[in-house]
Parts: C-alpha cells; sequence; structure tokens
C-alpha cells in the first residue's frame, strides 16, 4: 500500500491502521455510534417524506391536478443547493427553537434546535424524487386498466389502493430510492450544524485538523467509506424490499416453471 | 445588512467564486459526456455490456459528493483544497447519470427508422452519427439538464473541504451568523442552475431543428 503514500501528507495507508483500531468503531464517538444516528435521522426523513409524498403523489396522479406545480416545484428544489439550505435554516431557525429535549442516541445535548432545522431540509430534499415518480408511476397506468376497474364497480379510492398503486409501484420504489441516497448524502453535509452526530460529524470536525493522524485525514476517509457503504446497502435493501412487495403480475418475473406466458409480439412501431 | 449591500461590499471576491463555480461545473460536464457517449454506445449496441456498464455507474452515483471529494486526494495525490478534486468527482457523477440516458436515448431510436437509413445506403458509421445520435438529442439533452443542475449545486459542497467558490458564502455566512451571504450564495447559485439550464435548452433546439418544422406544419 505504499504506492498510495503521497507527498501531500494524506495517504490511506493511515485509513487501514484507523480501521483496525476497535476504539475507533465502539468508542463513545466511534463509527459505530455515528452510523447509529446516521440511520436513524435517514429514516426519521425518508418515512416521514413518503407520508406526505406518496399520498400527494396518488391525488395528483389519480387527479391530473396540479401535475404543472408538482413538476416545476421538483425541478425547481433540484437547483436549490442543499448545503446553503442547511445553513440558512439553522442561522435563521434555530435561534427561534428554545426546546431542549435529549433523545438518547438521536439528539445530544444541545443539540435539538439544530436536529429540527436539518430534519426540515432532508424532508424537503427527499418529497421530490418520491412525489414527482409517484404521479409519473400512477399517470403510466394504462387508461383501459383504470376503465376496467372503474367497470366493475370500484369507487375512486378503491381504484387508487388496488389498481394505481400496485401498478406504479415500481417507480414509487425508485423515487424512494433516490431519495434515501439523496436523504443519506445530504445529512453527511449536515454536520456542519454544531453539535448534531452522523457520519458526517467525523468528516467535518477533522477538516479542523487534517494532519492529525487520529481525528484527522484517516477519520475522514473512514467515515467517507463508511456513508458510502451505508448507501450501497440501503439501495440494496430497498431493491429486496421492492422484489418483496411489487406483484408479479406488474414485474413480470414468473418462475419458469409455473409457465411464463409467451411474450407479446412486438408490433413494428409506427 | 441585505444580500446586495453584502455583494457590493465582497464584490471582487463573489465575482472571482462565481467563475470557480462556473468553470467547476461546466468542464466536467463536457468532459463527462464525451466519455458517456461512447460508452452509452457500448451498452446500447452490445446488450451484454448494458447491466454492468449501468449498474457501475449506479454505484457510482451512490457515493455522496463529499465522501469523494475526500477520498480523492488520498488516491490521486492533490491537495486537499485543490478544485481538481471537485472538478474529477462532477465528472464521475456526470458520467454515471448521463451513461444510462445515452444507451437508453440511443435504444430507443425505432428500429424501422434504423432500417430505412439502411436502406438508403447508410453505413453503420454514418447512421449512428446522422440519424440514431441527433434522434436521441432531445433525451440525453433532458439527461444533461439534470446533470448540470446538480453539478452547480454540488460544487457549493466543496466548501466544506475550503475549496473557495460560491458555496464560500454558506460557510462564511455560518461563521459571521449573517443571513445576507447565505441568501446571496442560494441565489447566485440558482441563477447559475437556471442559466446552465436556458444554454443547454438552447442548444437542444438548434441540435432538433425537425422538432420545430413538424410542429409548424
Amino acid at each position: 500500500m505504499s504506492a498510495l503514500a503521497n507527498d501531500n501528507g494524506l495517504n490511506l495507508d493511515q485509513v487501514g491502521v484507523w480501521l483496525n483500531d476497535p476504539a475507533n468503531w465502539w468508542g463513545p464517538t466511534g463509527l459505530l455510534v455515528h452510523l447509529r444516528e446516521h440511520i436513524y435521522y435517514t429514516l426519521i426523513a425518508v418515512v416521514i417524506a413518503i407520508l406526505i409524498a406518496l399520498p400527494l403523489g396518488l391525488w395528483v396522479g389519480h387527479t391530473g391536478r396540479g401535475v404543472l406545480g408538482v413538476a416545476g416545484l421538483a425541478n425547481g428544489l433540484r437547483a436549490v443547493p442543499a448545503l446553503g439550505f442547511v445553513v440558512l435554516l439553522v442561522i435563521w431557525l434555530s435561534p427561534k427553537i428554545h426546546a431542549q429535549p435529549t433523545i438518547p442516541g438521536l439528539v445530544p445535548d444541545g443539540a435539538f434546535q439544530y436536529f429540527v432545522p436539518v430534519e426540515i431540509v432532508l424532508i424537503v430534499l427527499a418529497i421530490p424524487p418520491i412525489l414527482t415518480s409517484t404521479y409519473a408511476g400512477v399517470q403510466n397506468v394504462d387508461p383501459a386498466v383504470r376503465d376496467a376497474a372503474e367497470g366493475m364497480g370500484m369507487t375512486g379510492g378503491q381504484v387508487v389502493r388496488q389498481v394505481e398503486l400496485p401498478i406504479a409501484l415500481p417507480l414509487v420504489m425508485s423515487g424512494i430510492r433516490s431519495a434515501t441516497l439523496q436523504v443519506i448524502a445530504t445529512a453527511t453535509i449536515a454536520a456542519y450544524a454544531p453539535f448534531l452526530g452522523g457520519l458526517g460529524r467525523l468528516i467535518i470536525d477533522g477538516t479542523q485538523t487534517i494532519n492529525d493522524p487520529h481525528s484527522g485525514y484517516p477519520a475522514m476517509v473512514s467515515a467517507g467509506i463508511v456513508v458510502a457503504l451505508l448507501a450501497v446497502a440501503a439501495d440494496l435493501l430497498l431493491v429486496g424490499l421492492e422484489r418483496l412487495i411489487v406483484s408479479r403480475g406488474v414485474s413480470e418475473r414468473f418462475s419458469r416453471r409455473a409457465g411464463r406466458p409467451a411474450p407479446e409480439v412486438e408490433l413494428a412501431q409506427a | 445588512m441585505t444580500p446586495w449591500t453584502y455583494f457590493r461590499d465582497h464584490q471582487s471576491d463573489v465575482l472571482h467564486w462565481t467563475w470557480t463555480t462556473v468553470w467547476l461545473a461546466a468542464v466536467p460536464l463536457f468532459i463527462g459526456l464525451i466519455i458517456a457517449l461512447p460508452l452509452g454506445w457500448l451498452a446500447s449496441r452490445y446488450r451484454w455490456t448494458y447491466a454492468p456498464v449501468v449498474t457501475t455507474a449506479g454505484l457510482a452515483y451512490t457515493i455522496p459528493s463529499l465522501v469523494l471529494f475526500l477520498v480523492l486526494p488520498g488516491l490521486i495525490g492533490t491537495q486537499i483544497l485543490a478544485p481538481i478534486n471537485v472538478a474529477i468527482a462532477l465528472t464521475v457523477y456526470t458520467v454515471a447519470l448521463l451513461v444510462r440516458v445515452v444507451a437508453d436515448g440511443l435504444a430507443s431510436v425505432s428500429s424501422t427508422t434504423l432500417s430505412a437509413a439502411s436502406a438508403m445506403g447508410y453505413t453503420n458509421r454514418q447512421r449512428l452519427f446522422a440519424v440514431q445520435l441527433p434522434i436521441a438529442v432531445p433525451v440525453i439533452g433532458a439527461g444533461l439538464r439534470v446533470a448540470a443542475v446538480s453539478n452547480v449545486s454540488l460544487v457549493s459542497v466543496a466548501s466544506l473541504l475550503g475549496v473557495a467558490q460560491l458555496g464560500t458564502l454558506f460557510t462564511d455566512g455560518s461563521q459571521l451568523n449573517l443571513l445576507a451571504p447565505i441568501v446571496l450564495g442560494m441565489i447566485m447559485i440558482i441563477v447559475l442552475a437556471l442559466l446552465f439550464d436556458v444554454v443547454i435548452l438552447l442548444g437542444i433546439r438548434l441540435l432538433t431543428p425537425w422538432q420545430r418544422a413538424v410542429r409548424q406544419r
């Protein structure tokens, strides 16, 4: 690994050394504590974003109302820099929050006034991907299928729950996947807010002491690697979940033995 | 203090940072497109390459930007403050996003159109550059717009590591506990993203004259 030694004083050899020290994993400010915080921050944001964006997306897709507004909002939000959003809310909102609850393992002492603005940013950034993919998924439902459901006497709510949502589910899940990746990445940046935990804490604090073999570059890269692994693991988990919950009739994954229906002969595109 | 007065007081800094941001977002976009075109073509031409190419690209896209900015100096020996880390990281993201778009865009050209071109005597290469690629321009352009907007806002993350560009307005505002520079930075970055978007839209329009011709009929 000595080939990786660089004249800039930052080399990746020390990362292995750092990762080999159990104290850096299990300690009170070790990787695992920060990993747990990172997962909690992400879960809270993604779950709340789903609770907001999924019903709204289903409604927009079903009624066709507000499509332009939703698409414009999603595009506009993509241009908003996450770091600026975090810093803006921390400077503007944090001084207005006086409650100081401490939630063990989630919100350290004195961090609540920073936890709230950061979660708001994470939720706001997670909503557009879920919202747009949900309404796109519903709008992609074959109108003949919807007509058939209505012809069978289903009410609007039944059509949404039993027909449109199951068919739109693959797209909904891809929206949730990109929202989750976005939140995991942004939660790293959000450690720029003081006192807050998460793996970004090690990275942001490390910038102050970058040449320190304990808290500097090796710790930053190690935390970064764990963030990247967390992102990949979360993505794989969601892919697995998608396989479980998407109807086989929609995903067309049939076991060979069950006799896969003959693929439709593709008509030449006119 | 308003964002405008902050801008006046720090005009030379802010304009300098704006240029840095423009370069750091635009160059990776250009290089990324150049790299993604052949890769995407490969994935659309030889079907067995599609899954590995697109999966690798998806994997690269899951790495958070801050992490990539951080790891690159250790990998290639640059200084942590060097803007080149940002440029390389954003090139990786641009390629990751565009490879799939290019592959899908090229594959979406109807086989009837391709047969017609072959029947008219186009060689495979002529057909690719004169028929398939132009028809895929709107799809590739849409991907390019997404990449451009996300590049512009990702550049600002580099200020956490001290690379001076418009994101520095955020860290400065945070350290000075001032809203003015933060709001100024938000406005500058959003306006810049819009400008990138407009330029790409114009480019798509120029490259697809037939779309207007069809609409006018």
